[in-house]
């Protein structure tokens, strides 16, 4: 089973949430990256760009599949992890902690708290994933 | 599509090894086992072992053998000698491509050959519906496994296995022997674009071979290899992917396949389109290119010059041993040379792409 750290919320689509002092930091999960395979590319949107909860706000691609990343809130670009451009593969080695992909400073913090916990995530991926 | 998926003789042995199982061309096969980049570096410098039991294989007898398969083929079949191997195409009258396949000369009057898992019934009604009286056929598909072992620790690995003289075995060429016991041919061959052979075995003998060349293997530090690793090792070498790069509406020349194409050893199907294409000059062709960034092309993306679409890409991928985003794709002659600056269109949004020389990774197949 792969790990689900405590700790973090997540959406639906496999992306992590984790509040930081009044932001949120978001990244995909183990079961995720697991499922794609290796990461080759990340693209990111530009800091200060507007995100919308369960919209688009990049793509994951491994050498096989081409994956959309969600936002699980609305809020506006503060930080990307720029660092995913040249070492894609941190997504695999990495996918809680180097393999972040952007932080949100969110317009409806409260947002965070409708998200799944870390139980109701396992359960979902015990499922089958959807 | 609501046929069940077929399985090679090796599918326990995929599963039980944590293979993850796709399907592919009508079967269930594995696509990866650790992962597609780790499997990939394990065949460009050591050796790895991969199941293509899904592959076709015919056998035709008889004295119109040979005329039969001058007819059904783009290459020269009187130039294949015993022991040695052809690649070659199917295409139809139009001189669209049906398969692409290989010829290996058994016998003066005996072949067998070699056609895409896609393709095995369509190639079959094909086959014995061009076929002469003379001409004996027999399917043996089901009943044959194909297990390659490719690398550049491959033929150290197979020396120790066989009885057949692999070393001096050349590219493109044949023995019949024993491997670990089991009868085999075993063909310098592969689509990986390092040194190897491809063993063919009888499927009941499959799994026992399997773990004979893993356990021999692993002071080399051999592995099991899926389909993932297979298509980026081929991509590399821009060796073409049936169903992917070429198909009943690509012809030999723009496909970059018209040195398996002979018309002067007399008439074949297809001859008569083919000649009139070459003669008129081929209006697209299919080319390497590499991406400026690491975005990755894949299969039906535009390709663009100024806006305007240009061409479309047929394979994309990550290039392991390249380090960049490459692909292929058919694009206006005008656009084709090397150099030519084009753009190719992800998720509807132009990335500079180059036009290469290919193969993109050196070549390391035995060529002597």
């Amino acid at each position: 089973m792969a790990n689900v750290p405590a700790d973090l919320r997540y959406t639906r689509e496999h992306e992590w949430a984790k509040g930081d002092g009044g932001r949120v930091r978001v990244g995909i999960t183990a079961y995720a990256q697991e499922q794609l395979g290796d990461v080759v590319f990340v693209e990111l949107p530009k800091t200060g760009a507007k995100v919308t909860r369960m919209q688009a706000f990049g793509v994951v691609e491994s050498v096989k599949a081409v994956s959309d990343l969600f936002a699980p809130l609305d809020g506006t670009v503060a930080e990307v992890n720029e660092t995913l451009r040249p070492t894609p593969e941190l997504v695999n080695q990495d996918p809680y902690g180097k393999g972040w992909m952007i932080v949100i400073a969110p317009s409806q913090p409260a947002q965070l708290e409708t998200l799944l916990t870390a139980k109701e995530y396992e359960e979902l991926i015990a499922g089958g994933g959807h | 599509m609501s046929e069940p998926l077929r399985r090679t003789p090796l599918y326990a042995v995929h599963v039980a090894a944590g293979a993850r199982m796709v399907p592919f061309g009508g079967w269930e096969m594995p696509v990866q086992y650790t992962g597609i980049l780790e499997e990939h570096r394990t065949v460009r410098r050591a050796v790895g072992l991969f199941d293509v039991s899904h592959m076709g294989e015919f056998e035709v007898t008889g004295p119109d053998a040979l005329a039969t398969l001058q007819t059904l083929t783009t290459n020269d079949v009187a130039a294949v000698r015993v022991g040695q191997v052809q690649y070659s195409l199917f295409c139809d009258p139009t001189g669209g491509i049906v398969d692409d396949l290989t010829v290996y000369r058994l016998a003066d009057d005996r072949f067998m050959l070699t056609v895409n898992a896609s393709n095995i019934d369509t190639d079959w009604a094909w086959v014995t519906g061009h076929s002469r009286p003379g001409a004996r056929w027999r399917n043996i598909s089901a009943e044959t496994a194909l297990l390659a072992v490719q690398g550049p620790r491959a033929e150290a690995l197979l020396a120790e296995l066989t009885d057949a003289d692999v070393k001096s075995l050349r590219y493109y060429h044949f023995a019949e022997g024993a491997v670990a016991g089991a009868r085999a041919l075993v063909s310098r061959t592969g689509y990986t674009g390092e040194d190897g052979f491809e063993l063919y075995v009888a499927a009941r003998d499959a799994e026992r071979l399997w773990r004979v060349l893993l356990d021999g293997g692993r002071p080399a530090g051999i592995a099991p290899i899926g389909l993932g690793a297979r298509d980026t090792l081929r991509l590399e070498m821009r060796y073409v992917l049936y169903g992917n790069d070429i198909d009943q509406t690509t012809n030999p020349l723009e496909a970059g396949l018209g040195w398996v194409v002979k018309p002067a050893k007399g008439d074949f199907i297809g001859r008569e389109a083919i000649e009139k294409v070459r003669a008129a000059g081929i209006r697209r062709k299919l080319v390497g290119f590499e991406m400026a960034e690491r975005a990755v092309p894949r299969h039906g993306y535009r390709i663009t010059k100024d806006g305007h679409r240009i061409g479309v890409v047929t394979s994309g991928s990550y290039g392991p041993s390249v380090g960049r985003s490459i692909g292929v794709g058919y694009v206006e002659t005008t656009h084709a040379a090397v150099g030519s600056e084009l753009a190719v269109e992800v998720r509807g949004v132009p990335h500079a792409a180059r036009v290469v020389k290919t193969p993109f990774h050196p070549s390391n197949v035995k060529k002597s």
